[in-house]
């Protein structure tokens, strides 16, 4: 008998007689389907992966520090006559609150990570806008294109700017050697650089879901705007803009969120004043070595982003509301 | 089919000093190497429904657009009332359109929709509710303002697509299929419902169709075209009854066509010898043809006489053969007849009597087909 037969009776065995058959037979007696067990696994992955680790730094924001290992106090104590103790420290919290230092961080991130997704909206839109408009040949390669900085690794893409930025790096070089400035221009430890360096990165995830809705945009929509009597430019504001708002959010939130815990690029690229929550963050969990200031830091710059992604899924529910 | 319009005594285009409403001169247009349209001069006159009938690829919907404005002409000159708008961008011609697809606004109310073209113009807020409402009665669909285009069926996508349209009071409205998307009941009550509105409001309609019925209840004329050029311009009735070429015959309606030699050329009739039919035309009507030339001669299905007996008569004008099939069609029967020279013959009959009384013809029957002297058309192209 060959091999792949053998294989094959074995598994035939396996599903006829084997736990596949008692597990599906057990799973079905409950009333699961396959299709709850399919569904299942990104909620436990979710589960796993995020619910868990969530819950862990949840309960350490609540603990207060210690020199030890672990470095925060346990949150449940057994106390000598059979009695458990549970101390929940809110002073973390109120720390935040106290600290100047920690919501002028959180400020600071919101608005530069706003400012860096409205250059990119405004980048982001005509290049999406040329690539969903020009002919069917040239958009694969375009898209391609905009994709393509994904092959090298982000680190290394933000030290480049730091060569192309520095004084002594390539544009500074290139100006001075054509004689139009005698000193280099500081760029690097700037805001420009860090805006630059956001922009730069994250400019293809603002693109890409324009792309997608700007494609979709039925030209004739255009066109009848036109035979009422629309100029071009009303017609962009009055038609192109509502019916593209899904991309338009979508890559906002994709440039936006990412954009508020950005920690690499102010770091490399950005000035001493750039104080964002990231570094925050890794301070406090590195430096600092608290760790529970350090959770509540990560706790609270959660709910602020919770706050726009839920505004975006509720925009998405009504856009598949209305089209339905 | 019968014109549902009174005969018409205006006819504008017979008039040699009349002013055209639109005039496109020597109207070409070429995509690449491809030549969509291909030097179309047309004269379209003041209240009249004109058609562009063709099929696919024939040039008529890039006409169109070219009269909107959505492309610019290669070489020629398009004139609306007057005026040179060759150059002009569509958001300043006179001009509305229907669209194919209608292209509603999704993300506007069907108020909004209509509004939209008068907002544009900085029509007073109040005149322009007023005047949605008007055109939203005109087209019976006043109780669905407040709809979203999504939340309406294809024939009040329809109304709404032309109450955009009209709403603007255009001199000129050019309609994409206007009906295509409709069933057949709904296509031929709206048809009747476009008649009315175009009477009511005297706007210039040009209306592109493929669909050949649709073209003869809706227009004054039609502009029958193919492969970019215009193959014949005229009433429904010159259309079907006079056709200026195998093409035309053959596009509109079904027909019978039989190649043939002219055999005898006089001025009010002529004799055209077959050997498709294996027999001799006799038709009542002149041709500017050289003697012994190579002609067509194509007869309509419903003009030929199906009897038994033989016919009475000289011997022109008739043909002997035997029914291959009849297909029952309610108002009217199909037969195919095959003749001794191996073509086939299409003849319908209406059905006046109920089936089932009076002798029927069935497969297998020798009949005798005969047609009057003034049924025949001969084309020489």
């Amino acid at each position: 008998m060959s091999k792949p037969f053998l294989l094959g009776e074995l598994l035939a065995w396996i599903r006829a007689h084997g736990p596949w058959r008692w597990a599906s037979q057990g799973l079905r007696a409950r009333g699961y389907s396959g299709r709850t067990l399919v569904t299942a696994v990104p909620y436990l992955w979710l589960a796993l992966f995020f619910l868990l680790p969530f819950l862990i730094v949840l309960k350490i924001s609540v603990s207060e520090m210690q020199l030890a290992m672990p470095p925060y106090q346990p949150l449940v104590s057994w106390i000598s006559d059979g009695v458990i103790a549970l101390r929940i420290s809110f002073e973390n919290y109120l720390f935040l609150l106290e600290d100047s230092l920690y919501w002028k961080s959180y400020l600071n991130s919101i608005r530069t990570a706003a400012i860096s997704t409205v250059i990119c909206l405004l980048i982001g839109y005509p290049m999406a806008y040329g690539i969903a408009r020009s002919p069917a040949a040239w958009r694969n390669l375009l898209l391609l294109l905009v994709m393509l900085p994904f092959w090298t690794s982000f680190l290394l893409r933000v030290y480049a700017w730091i060569g192309i930025l520095k004084n002594n790096g390539v544009i500074n070089n290139l100006l001075m050697a054509l004689g139009i400035i005698d000193e280099p221009i500081v760029m690097l430890q700037t805001n420009f650089a860090m805006y630059i360096g956001i922009v730069y990165s994250y400019l293809p995830f603002m693109v890409l879901p324009l792309y997608t809705a700007i494609e979709k945009l039925d030209q004739s929509l255009l066109e009848a705007a036109a035979n009422l009597g629309c100029r071009p430019v009303k017609a962009f504001f009055r038609i192109t803009v509502p019916l593209t708002m899904t991309g338009i959010i979508a890559g906002c939130m994709l440039v936006f969120i990412p954009a508020v815990g950005e920690f690499v690029i102010p770091a490399l690229l950005g000035g001493p004043d750039s104080l964002m929550i990231g570094r925050v963050l890794w301070e406090e969990f590195f430096n600092n070595r608290d760790w529970p200031v350090a959770s509540a830091v990560a706790i609270v710059m959660l709910f602020v982003l919770v706050i726009p992604i839920m505004i975006y899924q509720r925009s998405q529910g009504q856009q598949l509301g209305a089209h339905r | 089919m019968a014109s549902p319009r009174p005969e018409q005594k205006n006819e504008p285009w017979k008039d040699p000093g009349a002013q055209p409403y639109v005039r496109l001169e020597k109207l070409t247009k070429r995509f690449g190497d491809f030549v969509a349209v291909d030097d179309v001069t047309l004269n379209i006159y003041r209240g009249e429904i004109f058609c562009l009938l063709g099929g696919s690829g024939s040039g008529k919907t890039t006409l169109l657009r070219m009269m909107a404005g959505f492309e610019r002409p290669s070489e020629g000159r398009i004139w609306i009332d007057g005026a040179d708008v060759t150059a002009t961008p569509p958001y300043e011609r006179p001009v509305n359109m229907m669209f194919q697809s209608y292209a509603l606004f999704p993300h506007m109310s069907v108020q909004k929709n209509v509004a939209f073209g008068l907002r544009q113009d900085k029509v007073a807020a109040g005149e322009i509710d007023q005047r949605v409402t008007d055109i939203l009665k005109l087209v019976r669909m006043e109780q669905f303002a407040k709809r979203m285009p999504h939340q309406l069926s294809g024939g009040q996508r329809q109304r709404v697509a032309l109450a955009r349209a009209l709403v603007k009071r255009p001199k000129l409205l050019l309609l994409d299929e206007p009906l295509a998307a409709l069933d057949r009941k709904l296509r031929e009550h709206t048809q009747f419902e476009l008649l009315n509105i175009q009477e009511k409001l005297g706007v210039t309609f040009v209306v592109v169709t493929h669909d050949q019925e649709e073209a003869m209840t809706l227009a004054t004329r039609i502009g029958v075209m193919n492969h970019g050029g215009i193959a014949q311009i005229g009433t429904a009735s010159d259309i079907y009854e006079y056709p200026g070429s195998r093409f035309v015959a053959d596009f509109i309606g079904s027909v019978n066509m039989f190649e043939g030699r002219l055999v005898e050329d006089e001025p009010d009739y002529v004799r055209v010898a077959s050997d498709e039919l294996g027999g001799t035309f006799h038709v009542g009507h002149g041709v500017s043809a050289a003697p012994d030339a190579t002609v067509w001669v194509a007869l309509r299905p419903e003009k030929i006489v199906l009897s038994r007996e033989r016919p009475d008569g000289d011997g022109d004008n008739r043909v002997e053969g035997v029914v291959a099939e009849v297909a029952y069609r309610g108002d009217q029967s199909i037969y195919l007849v095959k003749l001794a020279t191996g073509r086939q013959m299409r003849v319908t009959q209406p059905n006046t009597l109920r089936t089932g009384t009076g002798e029927r013809i069935r497969w297998d029957d020798r009949v005798w087909l005969s047609w009057d002297s003034s049924s025949p058309v001969v084309v020489t192209q």
